[in-house]
């Protein structure tokens, strides 16, 4: 047993601070527990989510030294032993309190995205897929709604105003996961670039470094979408094919009621 | 109907205002200083090369450096100009290789993972993550010009013909032998080297990968291009790594084939 000392985002995102604590640490914990033994001993009312602490249900995201991640993922033994730990919350979202984020920004994006759409002759039981296309999309399942992602994206990180016009990486792979489905009819890739901000993604991988599941966001979902994106906005055969009336179906738009203005930014 | 519409967001929520541009404990300023000081040396070095208009061409082995390929300027050694040459000679500050250096500098600046790297290190979008970039606004590649970089896969088409310009080079310089026919030196290991790794780079792009079998919805019904982007992807997942490789390949044959142009060092034969 070691005393470390914590540094914690105490109160709510306008009027917050850290707080110092010092506190003891076991063998084999995580950072998720250390809070949880704050919590016993120090600061009963620290606001902290938290579910499985088996880095599956993607709760209990926050930063840690700085750095995107589970706190219940996050081993002691991975820090210095006169290190201090910093722990904050995600800074794209608003605080509710301490270490709590609202989240809700993402259960926006994630309606606005049109859903599978079989072919419409397609009866219970018709589908057949083969297994190398499961698993090109299984990788894409493999999300636990951490947000991490969303979180460490400079797009809206550092730009709040860019909210409203980009969804993030979790949400283009999951527009990503639809178009590669090989039963569904919808084309999502206009609406990817001009509804859900892919333009904005410059690829430089945050999303990919933060995910605790390893998913390759930006080379297996986001850079194949920017190609289907290039094959329907940049191409100049199918440019020339939709002024001619040439190009066959039509582009899929926003689903009715799934848009509100985003509140404005606080910073 | 059921409205869809998400409950209003939580009033008078604030994002944390934590002053501090990070709170990172690493070296995360270490990968962009390394990009930064690889591609500067790289470029300084290229352009120094592509402006000497000299010591492109060693006569006695025929190995003609890539800078140089095709070498199509009027005053281009007869020998070395494999595809012809125009009629009219370049002034100083047009490289002899002028058909295919822009679009080969195209090809990576529009490149997925060369554009990580600067985005990074140079224009610091951001310099690293969860570190705070200094910019006010940002559109990304929404809006003209960086837009421009969705023309990757055009540029990647003409890559694939340079990269036949550089093979072409690399094997005619093996019949070039002392005793005239075919013959084998270190240049032309250097030479042929290059150019696989080339070959690795350009077929490792994610364009390539996207057009040989990505773009396909159902891998179930299209086995061969299913089987292409499978091989492409074990290339792709290394696409950084040739990304450097390459780029100090080009430089190492660049400069063996201007010693050995210059008379600096002589060629060690192998065979012939």
């Amino acid at each position: 047993m070691t005393k470390r000392t914590f540094n914690v985002w105490r109160g709510d995102g306008g009027a917050g601070a850290l707080a110092a604590y010092e506190v003891e640490v076991n063998e084999g914990e995580v950072v998720l527990d250390v809070l949880h033994r704050l919590q016993a001993t120090q600061a009963p009312d620290l606001a902290v989510r938290w579910n499985c602490k088996a880095g599956k249900c993607g709760s209990c995201s926050m930063e840690i030294n700085g750095r995107p991640r589970l706190a219940c993922m996050a081993r002691m033994s991975t820090f210095a032993p006169d290190e201090a730990v910093t722990v904050t919350p995600m800074r794209t979202f608003p605080v509710i309190r301490d270490l709590v984020c609202d989240v809700s920004y993402n259960y926006q994006k994630a309606r606005e995205i049109p859903s599978f759409t079989p072919p419409p002759d397609a009866k219970p039981g018709d589908f057949r897929m083969r297994q190398a296309d499961v698993q090109r999309m299984q990788e894409f399942r493999k999300c636990i709604e951490c947000f991490l992602c969303q979180n460490v994206c400079h797009v809206i990180r550092d730009h709040e105003e860019n909210k409203e016009s980009f969804s993030g990486p979790r949400f283009l792979m999951r527009v990503a996961e639809l178009e590669m489905h090989p039963e569904d009819t919808a084309d999502r890739r206009a609406i990817a670039q001009d509804e859900f901000g892919l333009g904005y993604c410059n690829i430089t991988k945050c999303c990919t470094e933060v995910c605790p599941e390893n998913i390759k966001i930006t080379d297996n979902a986001l850079i194949p979408l920017k190609e289907r994106v290039a094959d329907r906005k940049y191409d100049p055969l199918v440019w020339l094919g939709s002024r001619i009336g040439l190009r066959k179906g039509a582009d899929t738009p926003l689903p009715p009621n799934t848009r509100t203005t985003t509140a404005t930014p606080e910073q | 109907m059921t409205s869809t519409l998400p409950p209003p967001e939580r009033a008078g929520l604030a994002r944390a205002r934590i002053s501090a541009r990070t709170l990172r404990t690493d070296r995360w300023w270490v990968a962009p200083l390394l990009t930064t000081l690889g591609l500067t040396a790289f470029l300084v070095y290229g352009l120094v090369r592509a402006l000497q208009q000299d010591h492109y061409w060693a006569a006695d082995h025929g190995y003609l450096t890539p800078f140089y390929s095709p070498c199509i300027a009027a005053q281009c050694a007869p020998e070395a100009a494999h595809f012809g040459r125009l009629p009219f000679e370049f002034p100083w500050w047009l490289p002899y290789a002028a058909i295919s250096l822009p679009f080969l500098l195209l090809f990576r600046f529009t490149c997925y993972y060369y554009r990580k790297a600067y985005y990074r290190s140079i224009w610091q979008a951001p310099t690293a993550c969860a570190v705070r970039e200094p910019h006010k606004r940002y559109t990304g590649e929404s809006r003209f010009p960086m837009i421009g970089q969705n023309l990757h896969r055009y540029f990647f088409y003409i890559a694939l013909v340079i990269s036949v310009v550089n093979t072409y080079d690399a094997v005619l310089a093996l019949f070039h032998g002392e005793q005239g026919g075919f013959g084998i030196g270190l240049g032309n290991l250097v030479l042929l080297g290059n150019v696989v790794l080339l070959w690795c780079y350009t077929l490792s792009c994610h364009s390539c990968r996207h057009v040989f079998g990505g773009r396909v919805n159902s891998f179930g019904r299209s086995p061969v291009r299913y089987w292409l982007w499978t091989q492409i992807t074990r290339l792709n997942t290394r696409h950084m790594t040739f990304a450097w490789i390459t780029l100090a390949t080009l430089v190492i044959t660049d400069l063996y084939v201007a010693l050995v142009a210059s008379g600096t060092v002589s060629d060690p034969r192998i065979f012939n």
